[in-house]
């Protein structure tokens, strides 16, 4: 594997095919768990790391599953890597599993876990397959991070809110309160205020893009719109 | 008569001027509303319309759309006009810029501005503010003559800009929950609706005061009619749909149900029969759909009022129609003279 290839796998995974605000992948835990930044990135790294092995894994058997019932084996895969990533949380990071609840079993059905390995790990060897996944999952990461530092900041004021969750009670701490005395603005917290958060993003890559389209190719250069598609086939 | 043969066509109104006779129609209502709450219903209705126009002038701007012929056409500022009737008057200053601003900007402007809102503006704004803010917008001023101590004035400025009170005054003393609040929560108390409705905040027919700035609103409602700025089917339905719906669930229970007029004269059903389910960017182009928009909004608002979490449902009533008027559209659209019938 050369530099560039490692490159490109982690360029196409944090920006150009982003999960989150490219391909809108994995929207489902991605609205409901970006309410702070703790839950944002513990849902994230658990994606990451089902992702990252489970493609490696499935990169590894890919000669050798019938093309018919590749995607019950795939999933059998995913599955068992989310149940073990599932009692791993239930058993060192308590507080925190019970604060993102359904959403640690729900990664099996996650559509970006799935997409990644129709399009990527199902073609490619198992190092460069294992890489996209960590590059993709890191890239969902960011989106959370962000969304949930916006919903957070606006919602409550702070930031690394319920961290203790994570880290245990002596990183309570590490609570930033950005604004003190905040009244506090509710709509950001819930649901519509992710959606709206989500749009804001994806409008700001979006503008980032064409900005860098106009540099290159002029003032007439246009965007190609974004398509949202659950179906891993789409992507292959 | 030389040179004159019919049909005689009059020239339709433009935006600008609809819009202005709607702003027009609303200060009936907003005169009773100050004579009964004080002054500063106005100054809300201020803050409002500048908030409206700045947030519109740089929406138009970031969008690269000419900004002075879209700020003349009143739109932002009847936006701006019915986010102040709708919330407190005496709310910190920023509650009415930050409804403002999210309605102008997000869900007029992001949806493509003048036109293009499939959502009353100004309803969505009343909602984001009552769903963030629920202590802040339920703090109504007590009308003339009810609340423990009225505020002056420059006394009232104070609070709205800088959050203070005269020594000794706390907010609770100036409000008071509305009526249909006080309703809602006698009602689980196990109160009679003859008893309740003997408490010195009910008027003749509803609210003490309020039942007088429904009436004004009605008024100015009558006028749009009149004028045909707007069509009998939205008001009439709505309003008729309130009533029997009210009507029935009182028959059947008088005790726990209050009557028709009541919903009539509270909270928000006469100001959004003629003045926000009216609007014509989001309600059906149809009449038969006018019809059913109507009819449902009806009984949203009844079922909300009568049944659900919060005191009134007219704003929730309108969003939620407001989705279907795509739907009731396509359903509705009028036979073409001599085709079959197509379904959609």
């Amino acid at each position: 594997m050369t530099l560039q290839e490692l490159k490109d796998i982690f360029y196409n995974g944090l920006w150009k095919q982003n999960a989150g605000i490219v391909q809108l992948l994995g929207l489902c835990p991605l609205l409901a768990v970006s309410s702070t930044v703790v839950n944002g990135v513990s849902l994230g790294l658990a994606t990451t790391l089902v992702m990252a092995i489970s493609s490696g894994a499935v990169a590894l058997i890919r000669n050798y599953v019938p093309n018919e019932i590749r995607i019950p084996v795939f999933i059998l895969i995913i599955a068992v890597l989310v149940t073990v990533v599932q009692y791993l949380m239930n058993a060192y990071m308590y507080p925190l599993y019970i604060v993102l609840g359904i959403f640690i079993p729900l990664i099996v059905t996650n559509c970006i876990v799935l997409a990644r390995i129709e399009a990527f790990a199902s073609k490619n060897p198992a190092l460069q397959s294992a890489i996209d996944g960590m590059a993709m999952g890191l890239g969902l990461t960011a989106v959370l991070t962000v969304l949930g530092g916006m919903r957070e900041l606006f919602g409550h004021g702070t930031l690394l809110s319920g961290i203790d969750l994570a880290l245990g009670e002596s990183a309570r701490s590490l609570v930033i309160t950005v604004i003190p005395d905040y009244h506090g603005f509710l709509f950001a917290v819930l649901p519509p205020g992710a959606f709206i958060g989500l749009g804001l993003l994806i409008a700001a890559r979006n503008w980032l893009t064409l900005r860098a389209e106009r540099k290159t190719r002029g003032p007439e250069a246009q965007i190609t719109p974004i398509s949202g598609d659950c179906s891993p086939a789409s992507h292959a | 008569m030389p040179g004159f043969f019919s049909p005689f066509i009059t020239k339709p109104d433009s935006v600008s001027q609809i819009m202005l006779k709607v702003l027009l129609a609303l200060i009936p209502g907003i005169a009773l509303y100050v004579w009964y709450f004080g002054p500063a219903i106005l100054v809300s209705i201020t803050l409002a319309s500048l908030t409206a126009l700045a947030t519109e002038a740089l929406m138009l701007r970031l969008r690269n759309r000419p900004i002075a012929p879209f700020l003349k056409d009143n739109s932002a500022l009847l936006t701006g006009w019915l986010i102040a009737l709708s919330i407190p008057p005496l709310a910190p200053w920023w509650l009415v810029v930050i409804g403002t601003a999210f309605a102008i900007s997000v869900s007029k402007h992001l949806y493509g501005g003048l036109g293009n809102n499939p959502f009353n503006p100004a309803m969505i704004g009343y909602a984001v503010l009552i769903i963030s803010f629920p202590v802040q917008m339920t703090q109504w001023l007590s009308p003339h003559g009810l609340g423990a101590i009225q505020l002056g004035f420059i006394d009232q400025l104070n609070y709205i800009f800088l959050g203070v009170f005269p020594e000794g005054i706390k907010l609770d003393a100036l409000t008071m929950a509305t009526p249909l609040d006080t309703l809602k929560t006698q009602l689980h108390l196990d109160g009679q609706i003859s008893e309740i409705l003997e408490m010195p905040i009910y008027g003749r027919l509803a609210g003490h005061g309020s039942e007088m700035v429904a009436a004004g609103f009605l008024f100015g409602g009558l006028y749009l009619l009149a004028s045909r700025i707007i069509s009998w089917h939205i008001p009439v339905v709505y309003l008729g749909t309130l009533f029997a719906v009210a009507g029935l669930f009182h028959l059947l229970d008088p005790a726990h149900y209050v009557e028709p007029l009541f919903h009539w004269f509270s909270g928000a059903a006469m100001i959004g029969a003629f003045f926000i389910l009216t609007d014509p960017i989001t309600s059906p182009t149809t009449h038969k759909g006018k019809l059913i928009f109507a009819a449902g909004a009806g009984l949203i608002t009844y079922l909300i009022r009568a049944f659900g979490g919060f005191p009134d449902g007219m704003a929730f009533a309108t969003l939620l129609m407001n989705i279907c008027v795509p739907l009731i559209d396509a359903y509705t659209q009028p036979k073409v003279f001599g085709k079959k019938e197509q379904k959609p």
